[in-house]
């Protein structure tokens, strides 16, 4: 057995890596192509910097091709993000020709290894529109979209509905984010990689080091928001509940900890809200960290009590998975992702308003049995659920199903 | 004694679920009946068993999809108990299980006076399930084998011989006591234990553990 599988088989279970490498028998040397637009910087590019290894270790040829463009095509990029997530965007004709350019010269530079591969997964809508400049292509095109798709701005959807119909599937996270479309429709939910700088154990020198280096008092209570400076993630509401908490718990601490992604022009303005709303405590800390900057997450998410993920629109909200992996409740928003995840009163609290975060931060404070048990089957229940070994094998069915049609049962001998 | 038939070897397989949405939701009973009376006999299967292979809490109040939509979304506490407790384990036909869960939604829906609603983000979606079952390589050659090979079955075999089974001939039994079958009466002891083992409130780890317990206690005895 590989170092890499047999490393994960130390966590997930050494049945778990043999069913792993049975599935994906009848799909060895078949070349598969992931393709998005950023290497580093967000859940996508973490997801495939984990994937594509792994799936080289069960003998599939996979390659991760990244397109590239100006800053027109990431505005462009980013209005569909918000447009997908519901938020009314108006996108200049001028910028979705450059959106279609931008595709266009990606495609012809990507040209021989799409044609060639037996599987292409496109990776939300940044490269979306690059299927149909491969009119002669020989494999499986599927279309991965990461986000919540459940009530998307109309027009923004209707757009990017025309270059994704001709897919032969899509992966959406949940059911809820699905959008009808004429092809197979999979539900794959992401996951977190236990083996990462991200998720690994930590030394408790480090933990402390990083305490250190942030001014936070090991003696009081801390609560942490990991996340991009992004409005749906409502880090301003998480501040709020944060002072509401704090009247009644004086010595709360608060860390909001994020970094930009390359595909995000709105950051830097979001960042400037929060850094304003924060600016008169000197317990609520604003950390703008680096991408590569996954140990220091790692051991800020190991040094909280607990941990919020208020936002208002979730894909799927990967925070929230590592944090429960390193046994922390979840104070999340009612929505999208976090709901799978977190199970009211017993990996953590769903909630809808800033009040409602305070009164859970409380809760949480008063009742330390709780906390703590809350955090033993959040951890648990990411073991069975959420690592990185189910998704791959749910892209493996779903490779195996796309090769043998749309039967029900597929019976491999 | 019946006189046995040579037996086959039993060919110990996996399997792994894809779930794919329909594309079909539902955001009130009549739209849930409406779907339930047409929708692909795979997505019953899945919202009752499906969740054992997909993610889903360990400690889940209702033990399929539906009631716990009817309790979550529709706040309809008895129509949820009514749904909750029925066991697709009774059922050797999917059909009748779909027949099943219409009269209990037919039932509320004459009972209520108004029809409630479910919030636009808690709609019911229809999902089904695709089954890609592969072959392990291993082989159990005599049931006493059973014991020592089932603790170490992948939980997809699990699912595979013990639950999916059920939808495969012969229909209602799982692969185990279908095998054993084959030794004529000899195992009919062995096969009413494990018919006891109620596959539908454990999670798969549990169901391992719980049928290999019966099969060491079984051949621990018998040796």
């Amino acid at each position: 057995m590989s170092s890499l599988l047999d490393a994960y088989a130390g966590v997930a279970g050494a049945d778990v890596i043999r069913h792993l490498r049975q599935l994906a028998a009848p799909l060895k040397g078949a070349r598969v192509v992931h393709v998005n637009s950023t290497r580093v910087g967000g859940g996508v590019a973490e997801i495939l910097t984990d994937l594509v290894p792994l799936k080289r270790e069960l003998g599939l040829d996979t390659r991760w091709e990244v397109i590239s463009g100006g800053g027109e095509f990431y505005q462009c990029t980013k209005g569909f993000h918000n447009g997908l997530q519901g938020n009314r965007v108006e996108l200049p004709a001028a910028l979705l020709r450059v959106y279609e350019e931008t595709n266009a010269q990606n495609a012809d530079e990507l040209g021989a290894v799409l044609n060639d591969a037996d599987f292409v997964f496109i990776h939300d809508p940044q490269p979306a529109a690059l299927l149909r400049h491969f009119p002669q292509r020989r494999g499986k095109w599927i279309w991965r979209c990461h986000i919540d798709a459940s009530h998307p701005h109309r027009p923004v959807w209707k757009y990017l509905r025309e270059f994704v119909a001709g897919y032969d599937a899509s992966i959406f996270s949940l059911a809820d984010f699905a959008q009808p479309l004429p092809h197979p429709v999979y539900l794959i939910p992401p996951s977190i990689n236990p083996l990462t700088e991200k998720n690994m154990e930590l030394d408790p020198a480090e933990i402390e080091t990083v305490r250190a280096h942030y001014h936070l008092d090991p003696a009081r209570p801390l609560m942490l928001q990991v996340s991009r400076f992004d409005r749906f993630k409502d880090p301003v509401g998480v501040i709020r509940a944060y002072h509401l908490a704090k009247s009644f718990i004086p010595g709360l601490q608060l860390v909001l900890a994020g970094g930009g992604a390359s595909d995000d022009p709105e950051g830097e303005a979001v960042l400037a809200e929060v850094q304003l709303a924060a600016q008169d405590d000197p317990d609520a800390h604003v950390l703008l960290l680096p991408p590569d900057a996954h140990r220091t997450i790692n051991a800020l998410q190991r040094i909280a009590d607990f941990v919020l993920q208020k936002s208002l629109r979730e894909g799927f909200g990967l925070t929230v998975t590592e944090a429960m992996w390193k046994g922390k409740p979840v104070i999340g928003g009612d929505t999208g992702g976090i709901r799978l995840q977190v199970i009211n009163h017993h990996t953590g609290f769903l909630v809808s308003t800033p009040e409602g975060a305070a009164l859970r931060i409380r809760y949480l404070l008063h009742r330390h049995e709780r906390l703590l048990e809350m955090g033993r089957k959040a951890r648990e229940f990411v073991r069975e659920n959420y690592l990185l070994t189910r998704h791959l094998r749910e892209y493996l069915t779903l490779m195996v199903g796309l090769t043998h049609g749309m039967q029900d049962r597929i019976n491999l001998g | 004694m019946t006189a046995p038939n040579t037996p086959d070897v039993f060919v110990v397989k996996d399997c792994a679920l894809a779930a794919i949405a329909t594309g079909r939701r539902a955001q009130n009973l009549r739209e849930l009946r409406d779907h339930l009376v047409s929708i692909h006999p795979g997505s019953i299967y899945y919202h009752f068993w499906g969740g054992l292979m997909h993610p889903r809490f360990d400690e889940p109040e209702y033990n399929n999809d539906f009631a716990a939509w009817a309790r979550r979304a529709l706040h309809d506490a008895r129509l949820a108990e009514r749904l909750g407790v029925i066991d697709p384990a009774d059922y050797t036909e999917l059909e009748a299980l779909r027949q099943e869960l219409i009269e209990v939604i037919e039932e509320r829906i004459d009972e209520r006076e108004y029809q409630t609603w479910a919030r636009p983000d808690q709609q019911f979606h229809f999902v089904r399930a695709q089954t890609v079952s592969f072959d392990t390589g291993r082989r159990i050659a005599h049931p006493a084998e059973l014991a020592t090979t089932v603790p170490q079955l992948s939980l997809g075999s699990i699912f595979y011989h013990l639950i999916d089974a059920r939808r495969r001939e012969p229909l209602g039994t799982d692969d185990f006591r279908a095998w054993l079958g084959q030794f004529g009466d000899t195992y009919d002891e062995l096969r009413a234990r494990l018919g006891e083992v109620d596959p539908y409130f454990v999670n798969l780890v549990e169901l391992r553990q719980k049928v290999s317990e019966l099969l060491r206690g079984y051949f621990g005895a018998a040796a």
